[in-house]
């Protein structure tokens, strides 16, 4: 092992000489036949790691359809564990094609920094959760009262705002992560944690009693999170911002991955899902990609429904209600623009 | 005399008593007892106290770790266990976690297929090492330790084993160099010599050396990347590398800053005391995102070996500190000796200075390098996954162990423990077999 310097050292002159070239990013990841995903290093239901080693989760799913739109696999995904500090760099520097990492889309993240957002696949929002026993009903009531804050968060800020618009006073309670945290609410040195809502269900799912535990009604901030992808990179953009409105549109057309087969059939007589499926017209083509990609895409991963169900939703530990996750015409914001 | 005592003394004993066994108050566990725990009021109370708080703990813990359930596939069915064999309220340790996780805690997200390659390097790291620690093996063994870096980085990144045997060939080049221009143009040229042969070799030609041997004679193990390591893997990676190498340089350094030359001098001081003027994770930050501005635009400097190269620094300067205590612990007379005995300055360390020297230091240098294993653990915060809080922190984010809080600690915990404390058991060894009794 001594010497590995050196052979570190000889490895960096390879790889500085294969260098950058003037491919787009689909080309890059046809020729490479695999797509380098950005996902968390690790969040509830959103992206995990299992025994083997493989990834799974809501955000994971996005990687994985991504792939087989594009290489026809949903396995040809390799992850890189991105940090909120490093996943905006690794994305600009070309370590990764896109970010699939429950990152908020916000203004000045999307007009500044050099990265563009592909749309939303979950709109969280942060919230409270108290003890049942406190007696409080509100976000309102806990005027002078201790929270448990995970530091160096726009959770923290956003903390903090509805505090002042309120007229409250509040104590933070800072940890580092979110595990250090729950023990400290459990352990009852603060009255209330707040995350984002997802994950406050994720963190209530795990406490021992979980009854004793509620969250609280206010959601108190708009955490659109999205798939993001390099700045000016708009045909690989509208690859990824395609396959997630391939998704969403197939749950609302009720194409599954059980019945998409059957449904890219030449005799099915809805005319959008022929042409989801590629049964008529050229839309995979015109963005460089098979007819059928929308087959591949959903015959992987399941439509948007499905993958929230296996990850996130009421048979999973973590329970999630679809709330504003549902398709528009169940009152909720999911509204895939017409394919056509 | 004995005849006056006859006469004024009624009684004289006139042969020995046999020895009898001190009163019970005097001898064994009573003794102990009483000079040990009871030997006054004072002691007498801390005694009572510390047994009190040693018995609550171990109360407290041990039913707790006794009730652990190692069969179960998640945190919610270890509770549910733990109810049903103990009753409502009961809580119990869920080891099943470490059950189904060990091999990420050991080998992070090594492919599981090929465990062997780590696990073989790591039985041929114990045969390396083993002539280095016990003098008594015989000395050929070191012609493997010299190879074992080579085959070890062969073992666990894979690639073709031509480019390791380039290296090495990089290294026999130099020591040819050498021992050929040394006689003719003296040390100086020499070690310039020696150096820049073998740069140059790794530089323009081991790498199509390397391909070439390959074309000819394919020997290559699957490449694995270093993304793929983690947990005690990647502690034993960088702490072996890092205490291997940081011990020549910080010897290197404190004889440098003990130098009369001034450059040396201010070099070596200058290098120490800013390396031990900042926090490891300083260095470590400097490693993953500072050197990122200075390097080519889509180079891929590997982040092992950068961690490797600021731990093996960090470490070096406080290696050079404890010898050149050492150093100045030896008395004026050895160095007074070695000089009249003739030998020049290389062979009055070798022979005279440093073997002393360094037997004063070892507890020094092993708590150093105690140290630099545990301070593995904060490669962390660069987005490695340390066996502590990385692969923790991964596996407590799944759906099914989210909320285990205690039991990967004790684990991970149980695990450092035993390597550091073969470390410090090793170090007293060492210091009895060199003891010489002066």
């Amino acid at each position: 092992m001594k010497y590995s310097a050196l052979f570190g050292a000889l490895t960096v002159t390879g790889l500085a000489a294969t260098g950058a070239s003037a491919q787009s990013t689909l080309e890059t990841v046809q020729d490479r036949g695999e797509l380098v995903c950005g996902v968390n290093t690790g969040l509830t239901g959103f992206a995990e790691q299992g025994a083997d080693n493989e990834w799974t989760g809501f955000d994971v799913a996005l990687c994985k359809a991504v792939a087989a739109a594009v290489l026809g696999d949903a396995s040809a995904v390799s992850y890189v564990p991105t940090t909120s500090t490093d996943r905006f760099d690794l994305l600009t520097s070309g370590r990764i094609d896109m970010l699939s990492r429950n990152t908020t889309w916000t203004y000045s993240r999307d007009v500044d920094l050099a990265m563009d957002f592909a749309g939303v696949n979950y709109y969280d929002g942060q919230g409270f959760m108290v003890r049942s026993d406190m007696g409080v009903g509100s976000a309102t009531e806990l005027d002078g009262a201790t929270i448990c804050i995970q530091s160096g968060t726009t959770t923290e800020l956003n903390l903090a705002d509805y505090f002042a618009t309120n007229g409250m006073s509040f104590t933070a309670q800072s940890g580092e992560t979110n595990a250090e945290l729950e023990q400290a609410f459990l352990a009852g040195s603060c009255d209330a944690y707040t995350t984002d809502a997802s994950g406050l269900a994720a963190t209530r799912a795990s406490f021992p009693n979980p009854d004793d535990y509620i969250i609280l009604p206010e959601i108190i901030s708009k955490e659109p999170l999205g798939p993001a992808t390099r700045e000016n990179d708009s045909d690989w953009t509208d690859i990824v911002a395609w396959t997630l409105n391939a998704l969403i549109a197939a749950e609302e057309l009720g194409v599954t991955s059980d019945n998409v087969e059957e449904m890219a059939s030449a005799d099915n007589e809805n005319p959008e899902v022929r042409r989801l499926l590629g049964v008529e017209g050229d839309l995979g083509q015109m963005m460089g990609l098979d007819n059928d990609w929308a087959v591949n895409v959903i015959s992987a991963t399941g439509n948007y429904g499905e993958i929230f169900e296996e990850f996130l939703g009421e048979s999973t530990p973590i329970g999630l209600a679809r709330g504003l996750n549902a398709q528009w015409t169940d009152g909720g914001l999911l509204y895939a623009p017409p394919f056509r | 005399m004995s005849d006056v005592h006859a006469q004024t003394v009624p009684f004289v004993r006139k042969s020995m008593l046999p020895e009898a066994e001190p009163p019970a108050r005097q001898r064994g566990v009573p003794l102990w007892l009483r000079e040990n725990l009871f030997s006054g009021w004072f002691n007498t109370i801390l005694t009572i106290l510390g047994a009190a708080a040693a018995i609550w703990l171990v109360a407290s813990i041990l039913p707790w770790m006794l009730r652990g359930v190692w069969n179960a596939d998640s945190l919610r069915e270890c509770r549910d266990i733990v109810i049903e064999r103990y009753g409502e309220g009961v809580t119990g340790a869920c080891w099943a976690m470490i059950r189904e996780r060990w091999p990420q805690y050991i080998f992070g997200m090594y492919p599981q297929d090929i465990f062997w390659r780590p696990t073989l390097a790591f039985v041929l790291l114990l045969v390396a090492i083993a002539p280095v620690l016990y003098l008594s093996l015989p000395r050929k063994l070191l012609i493997f330790s010299a190879l074992y870096p080579a085959l070890a980085y062969w073992l666990l990144w894979g690639g073709t084993i031509w480019l390791p045997v380039m290296v090495l060939v990089g290294f026999a080049l130099g020591w040819g160099a050498l021992r050929l221009v040394l006689p003719r143009f003296g040390a100086i040229v020499a070690t310039a010599v020696a150096v820049l042969v073998p740069v140059l070799w790794w530089g323009l030609l081991a790498g199509d050396a390397a391909q070439d041997l390959q074309g000819l004679v394919p020997l290559a193990l699957r490449p694995v990347g270093s993304a793929a390591f983690g947990g005690f893997l990647l502690s034993f990676v960088l702490g072996v590398t890092g205490v291997s190498l940081s011990l020549p340089l910080g010897l290197l350094l404190s004889l440098g800053r003990r130098s009369d030359l001034p450059l040396i001098h201010y070099l070596c001081v200058g290098f120490i005391e800013f390396i031990r003027g900042v926090p490891l994770i300083t260095l470590l930050f400097t490693a993953s995102l500072l050197l990122n501005y200075f390097l080519p635009p889509n180079s891929d400097f590997d982040i092992i070996l950068r961690v490797i190269i600021m731990v093996t620094l960090f470490a070096a300067a406080y290696i050079a500190e404890v010898i050149r205590g050492a150093l100045a612990a030896l008395p004026r007379g050895q160095y007074e000796a070695a000089d009249a005995l003739g030998l020049d300055y290389w062979k009055a360390q070798r022979l005279i200075i440093l073997p002393q020297a360094l037997k004063i230091s070892i507890p020094g240098i092993v708590s150093t390098f105690i140290g630099l294993f545990k301070d593995t653990t904060l490669v962390v915060f660069i987005g490695l996954r340390d066996p502590l809080k990385g692969v923790t922190d991964m596996i407590r984010q799944t759906t099914a162990w989210k909320g285990i809080y205690w039991e990967p600690y004790i684990f991970v915990g149980a695990l450092f423990f035993v390597i550091c404390f073969s470390m410090s058991r090793y170090a007293m060894y060492l210091e009895r077999k060199l003891e010489r009794g002066h």
